[in-house]
């Protein structure tokens, strides 16, 4: 699975205009309006702009944006919750978007499951009877949505709390059940909209360090929604920025941060710790030739605050890195100290423009 | 002769005006100043004296008709409307009369059932239902201290067709009334179409619409005030349903629709549950409201303690009327206690 990723979830020109008439301001909008002209001009809210994404099997993808710039209008396109204006969104090959309402019904309870920022749980309903409600909303019986809901609480740490009404638990706890509910579903897409902002910072942690657990495990396709750059650079395979309903960069995470191609971006990583969050192999000579001089092994993912250490802060160093056993390239010290200065944005009218 | 004679003659409508002058029935007034003439013709050859300007009387009908015969008098319009009423009657009649039978055959089923049952077994049955909805020994004691007192100084069976009537009126209510609350959340439209005539039937005199249902439906039948009574009281619980499902959660709704409810299992599965507490508070509302009308429907021949009430006040039997009034009291009391009792309960066990 993870040598041949297959897209998943293609999203293909995708635009949604918010007013009374969104389809006369889209013309507007392709002949080149901006964002702001158009709610000067013609009284709508353009809130996302020819969106192209593709989401690779069995992968995190994360949006992450600040607010109001369209994420979580985004996310809730993909299982139509937000009817698109224009555009087409590609599930396992299939438009969404034709789909008449049963078989919508179908996609949101077999195909995507999600999780909500509030938690969203049924208050008037237990814990055992929300995590296993995908499934007898499916039609299920009562015994195997308990058993299933059951099997995922404790998956998710909550054994001992079926009992207990959502209220009663803390708000981390809640996102467990949550998580759970998303889980026992048995989708193969989880849509994940801003499900950790909620939570204060350690149990944030805890919950990321959970979902990358599970996730090594299940190979879920995840599409996560995020305004923390720091949880995004965690959790992603594949990292989208949106400014404005626009993307404004898309790719790997550690290709994002060592080439930010926009000023809003460099901003954005402006003030994160670097070493810490970029690994070895973005920044390494990749070559399998002996290196000369080699003072010793790295990891392929190892990050490089690690390897400042190992080398002690000596900048002619030169180290052999390593994947599964094999060279796959060469680190010089020097590359790496230069991979650590911050990309600095050009002049602030130059950003204004 | 008239104020406003001078216009009708700058409009040239004298003619219009002379066509039908002696149409419809006098006015007392009128009636009067003939007496005191001595006859028609001499007044209506007397000039009048010009009138002061800060004397003008308003344009209304009356005052018109003195100018213009064609023009029609207050009592003529109140006589079309009654007889625009009368007109359409029969027809309401032929729709309204099967659609309502049911109605009067559960009143007086009920009626029946309550006033057989013995009261050794109504009581003990009625402090068991209390029990059971409500799980509070001091409702519990409250509602039986009640009826043993009501029993005690002759008021039971008086009191037991109150309960009959309310019983049977407030299922009708909740039958109604939730599905039209629940349509009514459901759609802008419906609730735009909705609130006017609930806000009607919430201000209108309950006098005022007892007038109509009388020409409708026999005074012997018990639908007539069962229709009064329902159309004061279903207004709350409507509003409340209406209400509590504009009030669930929008984030929980949004998580029934991502994993795929259809409406019918959102409805009853999120939405009815999650605004049980202002239905039930609805309820309560209406089971109030109720106990409200069946006193002034005793006017139309409703049977219970209202009678009494009614007795009190047409004989000047004071003590009478103090008494039964104090019983409907005691039992709004525990009507009241046992559902708010009942609604606590479910608010506890959901959150």
């Amino acid at each position: 699975m993870s040598d041949k990723p297959n897209i998943k979830v293609s999203i293909r020109g995708l635009y949604k205009i918010f007013g009374a008439k969104p389809k006369e301001a889209l013309t507007h909008v392709k002949d080149g309006l901006g964002k702001p002209e158009l709610l000067d001009q013609h009284g709508h809210v353009l809130g996302l702009q020819d969106i192209n994404v593709d989401m690779q099997e069995g992968e995190i993808t994360v949006i992450m944006g600040l607010s109001g710039s369209g994420k979580s209008t985004l996310i809730r396109h993909l299982n139509r919750l937000i009817e698109p204006t224009d555009g087409e969104i590609v599930v396992d090959g299939e438009d969404v978007l034709a789909y008449g309402e049963k078989k919508l019904h179908a996609l949101r309870q077999n195909t995507m499951s999600m999780v909500f920022q509030k938690f969203a749980l049924f208050p008037h309903r237990t814990v055992l009877q929300n995590a296993g409600m995908a499934r007898r909303v499916r039609g299920e019986d009562a015994v195997s949505a308990d058993k299933e809901g059951q099997k995922w609480l404790k998956r998710v740490g909550l054994e001992g709390y079926e009992d207990k009404y959502p209220n009663q638990l803390s708000g981390g706890m809640q996102q467990r059940v949550g998580i759970a509910r998303a889980l026992a579903s048995d989708s193969e897409i989880m849509l994940m909209d801003e499900a950790f902002s909620a939570l204060d910072p350690l149990i944030r942690t805890d919950m990321q360090d959970l979902l990358l657990e599970l996730q090594r495990e299940l190979h879920k396709t995840i599409v996560f929604i995020t305004h923390d750059l720091d949880e995004a650079l965690k959790l992603a395979d594949h990292l989208v920025i949106l400014k404005d309903g626009a993307i404004v960069q898309q790719g790997e995470p550690q290709e994002i941060l060592l080439n930010p191609n926009d000023p809003y971006i460099m901003d954005f990583i402006s003030d994160i710790n670097r070493a810490r969050v970029l690994r070895v192999r973005s920044v390494m000579d990749a070559t399998t030739t002996a290196g000369v001089d080699i003072s010793g092994d790295v990891e392929a993912d190892a990050n490089l605050e690690s390897v400042i250490a190992m080398s002690e802060g000596d900048t002619t160093k030169h180290y052999r890195v390593m994947k599964d056993g094999e060279q796959i390239g060469l680190l010089h010290m020097q590359d790496l100290v230069r991979a650590l200065v911050p990309v600095i944005a050009p002049e602030h009218d130059d950003r204004a423009a | 002769m008239a104020t406003y004679d001078g216009i009708f003659n700058a409009l040239g409508l004298n003619d219009w005006c002379a066509t039908e002058n002696a149409g419809g029935p006098m006015t007392m007034a009128e009636l009067l100043a003939q007496a005191n003439n001595g006859g028609g013709d001499a007044t209506a050859e007397v000039a009048a004296p010009a009138t002061p300007l800060l004397e003008t009387p308003f344009p209304s009908l009356d005052v018109l008709h003195k100018s213009c015969g064609s023009v029609p008098r207050t009592r003529d319009m109140t006589s079309a409307v009654e007889e625009a009423f009368l007109n359409v009657k029969d027809g309401m009649k032929v729709v309204l009369d099967p659609l309502t039978q049911p109605l009067s055959w559960l009143l007086d089923w009920s009626l029946a059932g309550f006033q057989a049952t013995p009261w050794f077994i109504m009581i003990p049955l009625l402090m068991l239902l209390t029990y059971y909805a409500s799980r509070s020994w001091s409702v519990l004691a409250l509602v039986t201290g009640s009826f043993l007192f009501m029993a005690f100084i002759d008021h039971y069976n008086y009191a037991i067709q109150t309960l009959s009537i309310i019983f049977v009126c407030t299922i009708f209510c909740v039958a109604l009334g939730v599905p039209i609350g629940i349509a009514m959340s459901k759609s802008n439209t419906m609730q735009r179409i909705t609130i006017p005539i609930l806000d009607m039937l919430q201000t209108l005199p309950t006098f005022v619409y007892l007038i109509p249902l009388i020409f409708l439906f026999s005074v012997t039948e018990s639908k007539l005030y069962g229709i009064a009574i329902i159309l004061y009281a279903i207004v709350p619980v409507i509003r409340l349903t209406d209400l509590g499902i504009r009030l669930v959660d929008k984030d929980v709704i949004e998580a029934a629709d991502a994993f795929g409810m259809n409406s019918w299992q959102k409805l009853t599965g999120v939405q009815i549950p999650l605004a049980l507490p202002n239905i039930m508070a609805g309820i309560n509302q209406t089971i109030m409201m109720s106990l409200a009308m069946v006193v002034i429907a005793s006017l139309v021949s409703a049977p219970g303690l209202g009678v009494l009430v009614l007795r009190g006040i047409n004989n000047l039997e004071l003590g009478v009327g103090l008494v039964s009034g104090f019983c409907i009291v005691l039992l709004a009391v525990l009507l009241d206690r046992s559902t708010k009792a009942a609604l606590g309960r479910i608010n506890t066990s959901e959150k």
